[in-house]
């Protein structure tokens, strides 16, 4: 084991260089990890699919364990259409000179963050964030998540004028939406805020237990997911790649594919529509 | 009995850990932790291994990545263990190996990206520093004899192979099988963070409750630990060196650009980037180590010391499970049992599994620490008492225990508790990623919100504590005189 001879360490090393195989004919894509990885696989399998045969081209979904991961492939070209969130879309447009965000979902033009408690709290439904969530243990989703982080932290601050740690007992990171569901319905936390979307289709698929988690609160709307690509990609895949990827997505009608999101169906989207999301991240100090 | 340098340093070490309980955040958050834990453990009585077609790849990759690093890490590790007797070798090593592999992996993500030599260089470095250190404390122990009798103007190289070598062979082949099984668990871990080996599917399955596939997972990697010795055989070992860079998988292919970025902008303070300069340096630093580093070094070193003294605590229970002093064959075989799932399982699966079982707080981390590291010390110690022979009319039972056998040991025992301080820390650290506050979870908030500038400026932090602690371990195992030996 010690003393392999140096040729074997060459070699070894020299493989792994060479094992850069995936061909440059690849459109990759990505997508942030918000919920269960298993419903992710299957509904970008679905969505790749789509796109390889609209496309006539190569396509191909890779998951990855973080937001910040999604971020990073996309600004480093390891892929060049991302599925993203409110938050991450701007982080990574903002990485990429050029990329531009193409389309949302319908529902994405005004989405919702739902503040859910463990009937334990006995709080009830409100028009605003109850008073009485003070000194609660409570979760987010992931830390760039939109819905589970920013829009949440933003209306914690709003309401008390403090910190989510100044706020709660304890403040905890859950990961995704469906743990942060998972997290306050078993009363591991008690509050939670999570993505609306997430809710109404588990709600709908009878995956909630409504005798332990409620809804006691819903934000006002804000601007939301969308597929952002990078501004390269006609130079790499030929002109006009853009606008195919952008028409392919609008065009998409498949009501399977479509519920998996869950959105009715895509319209077009511009980087302008996230401004409101860049100006809370930077009051809110996630980014620079 | 407190007149025992070694009591009473044990009983500081106590103190500190009781009034670090004081501080710490303790709690099972958990409505129905019970049922959850009895969840799991049907979960691993009723494995699902068809789960998911992609497990079989990722015991392979599991396997490739850990041979690979592995490997590239014994070859420098080697060369470095050459010259370690310079100064700044033994600087550049200690650094090195103060970083945790997963951190090395986040540093790597960013600009390698899902690239195998993301996951190979994760392991490989760390890894160097340790052979580096361990090699080189072995080649120093080797009996200089051989090497007066050789006739004048032999060659060094000669030399040294003829005569260094020979002498430490065993223990060198010993040392880097060891790391290999701690590269199989390094590898595994590896998952959590997007590369393609075990902790990648193990992740995915225990967030969504999948109990029963990551019970299959658990076993499958118990297994593969456990047979080692059947399947790692001196002659397929070139088989296996020359064959695992081909079973990496292909990733994604690596943007050279990326890495000068990295260097050249991602990682330079933001004040500096921003042309502020250092004057906007000094606010920059502040604000980073008043609301970060410092929470951070407080919870990681409350947590370590928390997290060592139960080590110890569980290593003194746990040795007589294995000890032939005590028990029959049947127990003892189940005590090895126990032993071996405890220190096969990373801290940081270990730590998972507890978060998601018993909700977030400091327990689990304590807890996972503690059984890993004091299962490994339990062995080791266990090993050790049974190479000791009592008088045939030596007390039996509790007593054997307290007053013949862990005064025996109790000396290999601390020095083998302060060897494992600085992991210890290390991985504490590491567990901040899970959502335990400490160092680890800056670093990851700092990354998430892709601020390069602050993850390194925390993960230098994180080395340099590291460092303090390793050189206070062994200067207190110098005081102490405790005989320190590499292969634990």
């Amino acid at each position: 084991m010690t003393f392999k001879p140096i040729r074997t360490l060459l070699s070894s090393v020299a493989l792994t260089l060479a094992f850069n195989t995936a061909s440059a004919e690849t459109f990759v894509f990505t997508a942030i990890p918000d919920e269960d990885e298993t419903k992710l696989v299957e509904r970008f399998e679905g969505i790749a699919n789509y796109l390889s045969e609209e496309l006539d081209a190569d396509v191909r979904y890779i998951p990855v364990k973080s937001y910040a991961a999604a971020v990073s492939a996309f600004r480093n070209n390891q892929v060049q259409l991302a599925w993203f969130g409110g938050l991450s879309g701007v982080q990574a447009r903002s990485l990429v000179p050029g990329s531009q965000a193409i389309a949302q979902g319908t529902e994405d033009q005004a989405f919702y963050v739902y503040f859910v408690a463990h009937s334990s709290t006995g709080l009830e439904r409100e028009d605003r964030l109850p008073e009485e969530v003070r000194g609660k243990t409570f979760t987010f989703g992931s830390k760039g998540s939109t819905s589970g982080r920013l829009i949440p932290e933003y209306h914690i601050r709003e309401t008390f004028g403090e910190a989510p740690e100044e706020v709660f007992s304890r403040v905890g990171y859950s990961g995704n939406h469906t743990r942060t569901l998972r997290l306050v319905e078993s009363g591991t936390y008690e509050v939670g805020a999570m993505n609306f979307a997430v809710w109404e289709k588990e709600l709908e698929d009878g995956n909630i237990d409504t005798d332990a988690v409620k809804v006691i609160w819903k934000t006002p709307g804000f601007p939301n997911y969308q597929w952002s690509i990078r501004g390269d990609v006609d130079e790499n895949y030929g002109e006009g790649f853009t606008d195919r990827v952008r028409e392919a997505l609008l065009a998409l009608d498949d009501p399977e594919l479509l519920e998996s999101f869950p959105r009715s169906a895509f319209i077009p989207a511009s980087n302008d529509d996230y401004e409101p999301i860049r100006s809370v991240a930077k009051e809110i100090g996630i980014i620079d | 009995m407190l007149s025992y340098p070694t009591v009473r340093t044990s009983l500081i070490f106590l103190a500190i850990a009781l009034v670090g309980l004081l501080f710490a955040d303790i709690a099972i958050t958990a409505n129905n932790p019970w049922r959850d834990l009895g969840n799991f453990f049907l979960g691993i009585l009723t494995p699902n291994f068809f789960s998911s077609e992609g497990l079989l790849t990722a015991l392979l990759r599991t396997v490739a990545f850990a041979f690979v690093g592995v490997t590239v890490g014994g070859i420098c590790g080697f060369l470095l263990a050459l010259i370690y007797r310079f100064l700044p070798v033994r600087i550049f090593c200690a650094f090195i190996r103060a970083i945790h592999e997963l951190f090395w992996a986040l540093i790597f993500l960013q600009f390698f990206g899902f690239h195998p030599l993301t996951g190979v260089l994760a392991i490989a470095i760390p890894y160097s520093g340790i052979f580096a250190k361990v090699y080189s404390e072995i080649l120093e122990e080797a009996d200089p004899e051989p090497g007066r009798l050789l006739p004048p103007g032999t060659g060094t190289i000669a030399a040294f192979l003829y005569t260094k070598i020979p002498d430490c062979w065993a223990q060198l082949r010993t040392y880097t099988a060891y790391r290999l099984e701690c590269g199989l668990r390094s590898s595994a871990i590896l998952g959590f963070v997007g590369l393609p080996t075990l902790g990648f599917y193990l992740e995915t399955s225990f967030s969504q409750g999948m109990y029963s596939d990551a019970g299959a997972m658990l076993i499958l990697f118990y297994v593969l630990i456990a047979t080692i010795p059947l399947w790692v055989r001196p002659k397929l070992l070139p088989i296996y060196v020359l064959g695992a860079p081909f079973f990496l998988g292909d990733g994604l292919p690596i943007v050279w650009g990326n890495v000068e970025r990295f260097f050249t902008e991602d990682i330079i303070p933001s004040p500096i980037r921003d042309g502020e300069g250092l004057a906007g340096l000094m606010p920059w630093l502040e604000e980073l180590f008043a609301n970060e580093a410092l929470p951070g070094i407080w919870n990681t070193i409350v947590l370590t010391q928390i997290a060592l003294v139960a080590t110890g605590i569980l290593a003194l229970l746990s040795f007589p499970l294995i000890s032939n002093h005590f028990g029959g064959p049947i127990r003892r075989t189940a005590g090895h049992v126990f032993l071996v799932i405890a220190r096969s399982t990373p801290e940081y699966i270990l730590a998972y599994i507890l978060l998601q079982l018993w909700g977030p707080s400091m327990l689990p981390g304590a807890v996972a620490l503690a059984l890993h590291n004091g299962a490994i010390i339990g062995h080791l110690i266990g090993r050790q008492t049974n190479t000791i022979t009592l008088r045939s009319d030596a007390v039996t039972g509790f007593k054997r225990y307290t007053w013949e056998l862990v005064p025996r040991v109790y000396r290999s025992f601390l020095a083998f508790l302060f060897y494992r301080w600085e992991i210890i820390m290390r991985e504490t650290a590491i567990l901040g990623i899970l959502g335990i506050y400490t160092l680890g979870f800056y670093v990851d908030s700092a990354i998430q919100h892709i601020q390069f500038d602050r993850a390194m400026v925390l993960i230098l932090i994180t080395a340099l504590l590291n460092i303090g602690v390793d050189a206070l371990g062994r200067f207190i195992r110098r005081k102490l005189a405790l005989q320190t030996m590499p292969t634990c």
